[in-house]
């Protein structure tokens, strides 16, 4: 009963853990402090907007986590429970507007960010205290410009190791980015979108571009293959030399044998132990009641069609 | 209208909604394929297991209808066709197979003398020689990874990697695959002949050691963690066949083993053999991409089975006199288990009828079905 208690209690911390772990994958995305001629809402009209990400490839509902724009009001704005749409899917957005008008819906913000100012915006997870992520939105934004990550949902880390794996990313090297429409640099203002709209695979361009003929890929492909095989191969060598050590020691202990003669039995193949086996019966008709003499015994393994004869030995095609 | 015109014109309805009506010649050449795939598998026996099904749903994919939304074909959204074939372009078919046949995997052979797992690394060629041609034929590098598959030899794998590779092209790959894997017994041998020499072909190799239990149990243990660490992209096919091999092996799990070494794995089988005959709709699948990879899997299987032989040949020149492999095991690097190990031992009897290669062959075998996956891994990991 103290032990079903126990498994009962570990899975139930497991899984508030394994909610905690997802909204915790949410990532404020995009913002747009100053909307003259850009995204309007349902309501026909333009406002700041806020766009969080779902980094994670699951679902995750953001209902019951709070929104705000002051670190010591954490629980400003508490996103409404009971909306479908505050399930967010897999690598997708979700847009909030910051007009101070809650009662247009669960996507309206009970406050407004000043054009003026620094914006401070932070995302807090249901409890109220656990901080998932927060921006300052620099003073003095221009007018449909969004401020974004370079890349949805990305983190520092994220884009140094991009910077350190691929010299070829034309993305720059700071997280946080303008989007504007008027600069053609290919960063638009992209509300409830990708922040850089993917219109080729780049990995596979990367391939056609520098492995036409595919014998990277070979060479690379294969050293995996190889590599990981031959571990299996060394460590089984390893653990098959053990196996052979302790059998041998178990015979020279049970029969009294010499270290040589235990060696020759202990390596000796399953057919050959057959074969000895069955000469020993042939002989002297010997049953499995006597102790310590090497006896036919029925195999104790269970049945597998891998080694039935009738699944493996199937006739060969003959022409007729 | 009178009641006769009434009656003439709702059999002259009834007829446009006919398969009769409906006909082209590709659903004819596409039917008599199922018929040949059928035939071959009841007379001449070539893996029966899937080619009565994938025949069979050939003959389904290409009974010719009119469209009028009644949901029959499978690539019509909410049919019952298509809900099964959610098993093929999701790609859990292929995995739950994996598992099955982990369940069933004896790999004795392969612990007892590791070495062989080399073998059906080095087959895993055939796969990357058709990247490459597929490549110079035209290919898309991701269209090109999912035709090479094919040389896996491997039907779930090439299935699973081209259902998230190039899910345009599945119907032709996993039909190819199928195909050219129930065809080993015709490929393999004349390759196997050309190769190697009279005197190779004697070489005896000596009897397996008796394997303990608890190797058996750490082997699907440290297959998973190494193979998966290095490919985890590979996670889908090798765990489900270690996890598999531990529930045959672990000794305390009959049951589940049982189930799913039996009816779970017969069950799959049937659903991904008919949904991917199936799948073979005239329409969709008469192109000449289809013909391009039908002659790309050929040449697949080809280099991988000279690549092992060839491997196992080059192996044996840093082998002692008694430890040499008789590389006529090296063509079951293919996986297409187990077809080609039965392939090495009919061909190794023929040279000397007390010389039995299976269980030596059966190293490779299964090595090749974990190099496969590993390989559909590494191709997912780049072009996915």
């Amino acid at each position: 009963m103290k032990h079903k208690l126990i498994t009962g209690l570990s899975l139930l911390f497991l899984a508030f853990g394994l909610q905690a772990q997802r909204t915790t994958s949410m990532k404020i995305n995009e913002i747009l402090v100053v909307n003259e001629d850009n995204f309007v809402d349902d309501y026909g009209s333009r406002h700041s907007w806020i766009e969080l990400y779902n980094a994670s490839p699951g679902t995750v509902n953001v209902a019951g986590c709070y929104l705000t724009d002051d670190l010591k009001k954490p629980k400003k704005y508490m996103i409404p429970k009971g909306d479908v749409l505050t399930q967010i899917k897999p690598r997708q957005h979700a847009l909030f507007w910051a007009d101070g008008i809650p009662s247009r819906g669960t996507f309206h913000l009970n406050f407004t960010l000043s054009p003026e100012n620094a914006n401070f915006i932070a995302l807090f997870d249901s409890d109220g205290s656990t901080l998932i992520d927060s921006i300052t939105v620099p003073a003095g934004q221009r007018a449909d410009v969004s401020y974004g990550l370079i890349e949805d949902g990305w983190t520092q880390k994220r884009l140094d190791e991009e910077l350190r794996l691929n010299p070829l990313y034309k993305g720059g090297n700071k997280l946080w980015v303008y989007f504007d429409d008027k600069v053609n640099d290919g960063r638009y203002v992209t509300p409830s979108s990708n922040n850089r709209i993917l219109d080729t695979n780049e990995k596979i361009e990367n391939f056609k571009e520098n492995d036409s003929r595919g014998a990277g890929m070979t060479i690379t492909a294969m050293g995996v293959v190889f590599s990981g095989l031959l571990l299996l191969f060394l460590i089984f060598r390893m653990i098959g030399k053990i196996a052979v050590y302790l059998s041998h020691r178990r015979v020279m202990k049970s029969s009294g044998l010499s270290s040589e003669e235990a060696k020759g039995v202990a390596e000796q193949s399953g057919e050959v132990i057959a074969a000895i086996s069955m000469a020993i019966y042939e002989a002297t008709e010997l049953h499995d009641e006597e102790h310590t003499i090497l006896t036919i015994k029925k195999s104790a393994s269970s049945y597998s069609p891998w080694s039935s004869k009738i699944y493996t030995l199937r006739h060969t095609p003959v022409k007729s | 209208m009178d009641f006769f015109s009434f009656l003439g014109d709702n059999l002259a309805t009834f007829w446009t909604y006919t398969g009769f009506d409906n006909i082209t010649l590709g659903h004819g050449i596409m039917i008599l394929v199922g018929l040949l795939f059928i035939y071959l598998a009841i007379a001449k026996e070539f893996e029966p297991m899937l080619l009565i099904p994938i025949g069979f749903g050939i003959l389904i994919g290409n009974i010719p209808f009119k469209d009028a939304g009644l949901k029959l074909g499978i690539y019509e959204e909410g049919s019952v066709l298509n809900i099964l074939y959610q098993g093929v372009t999701s790609g859990w078919y292929p995995p739950l197979i994996f598992l099955g046949i982990g369940a069933m995997t004896d790999f004795s052979a392969l612990i007892s003398n590791p070495k062989l797992m080399l073998i059906g690394a080095a087959a895993q060629f055939g796969i990357f020689g058709a990247y490459i041609i597929a490549l110079t034929m035209g290919f898309e590098p991701n269209q090109a990874g999912a035709i090479g598959i094919i040389g896996g030899a491997d039907g779930p794998t090439a299935i699973f990697l081209s259902s998230k590779l190039a899910p345009n092209l599945m119907g032709a790959i996993a039909i190819s695959a199928y195909s050219y894997m129930a065809l080993v017994p015709v490929i393999q041998p004349p390759i196997m002949r050309l190769l190697t020499t009279k005197k190779e072909r004697l070489i005896r190799m000596k009897p397996p050691r008796v394997v303990s239990q608890t190797e058996k149990i750490l082997f699907p243990i440290f297959g998973l963690l190494l193979t998966c660490f290095l490919v985890p992209s590979g996670l889908p096919l090798l765990g489900m066949l270690f996890f598999g091999n531990l529930l045959k092996e672990s000794g305390v799990t009959r049951r589940l083993a049982e189930t799913a070494r039996g009816p779970l794995v017969d069950t799959i089988t049937m659903l991904l053999g008919i949904t991917v005959g199936a799948s073979t709709q005239a329409t969709q699948f008469l192109t000449w991409d289809s013909v391009k990879i039908f002659g790309l899997g050929a040449m697949s299987f080809v280099i991988a089975t000279a690549a092992g032989v060839l491997f196992v040949k080059f192996f044996n020149l840093f082998m002692s006199k008694d430890n040499k492999i008789n590389p006529l095991i090296g063509n079951a690097g293919v996986s297409a288990v187990p077809d080609s190990a039965r392939i090495s031992q009919v061909v190794g009897l023929e040279y000397d009828s007390s010389n039995y290669l299976l269980m030596h062959a059966m190293g490779p075998n299964v090595a090749g079905v974990i190099g496969s996956a590993v390989a559909a891994g590494v191709l997912l990991g780049f072009l996915g």
